[in-house]
């Protein structure tokens, strides 16, 4: 089952109310995503952390409906 | 309360300073991101052993409770979890890899 991009943006920026959020379909198949996404809430997170954070708001869809998102996170300049 | 997958990777994580859960082995990949760590270490010349999640099921599920991270690969030095393939590419990239396998006592060098 395949997600739409802006389905993913919704949930990341329920959980990171203040993240900026890009999101590509690498393959136009909806389901090969890259996000980008940039938060405060970030800061003094191990990359780890963080990513753990953008998985925890998608709420399980990570490895399972949505197979490939490659993530970048950031903290905003 | 013991569960044998978690005390498997435990002991696999400790045993082998660099180790990766992946789909495939080092030979035959299986998924790209996997095949793109492992891409990674080889050009590093890392000497590391790898576990293919394809072939145990219990594994599968069992690596992802063991890190709380969703997904495969997952590389693993020192028996700390480092991340998976976006992660060991942006340190790949930066330098921190080869900084941070060198904090660990890891040998490698980069492929002429």
């Amino acid at each position: 089952m395949a997600m739409v991009a802006n389905e993913i943006e919704g949930l990341i920026k329920e959980a990171l109310p203040d993240a900026r959020v890009t999101i590509e379909d690498l393959a136009g198949d909806g389901d090969h995503y890259a996000a980008a996404v940039v938060s405060e809430t970030f800061r003094g997170k191990s990359r780890v952390q963080q990513h753990q954070m953008v998985y925890a708001a998608l709420r399980g869809r990570m490895g399972g409906e949505l197979h490939a998102l490659a993530l970048q996170t950031s903290i905003p300049e | 309360m013991s569960d044998p997958v978690a005390e498997r990777i435990q002991s696999e994580i400790t045993t082998n300073p660099v180790m990766l859960y992946m789909k495939g082995n080092a030979m035959f990949p299986q998924c790209g991101f996997s095949a793109r760590v492992v891409q990674i270490l080889t050009h590093l010349s890392v000497p590391f052993k790898t576990a293919n999640v394809l072939e145990d099921p219990a594994l599968r599920e069992g690596i992802k409770q063991f890190s709380q991270w969703p997904t495969v690969p997952q590389l693993y030095v020192k028996g700390e979890f480092i991340g998976g393939c976006d992660i060991v590419m942006e340190m790949f990239q930066s330098g921190e890899l080869t900084t941070l396998l060198s904090d660990k006592g890891i040998p490698h060098q980069i492929a002429a």
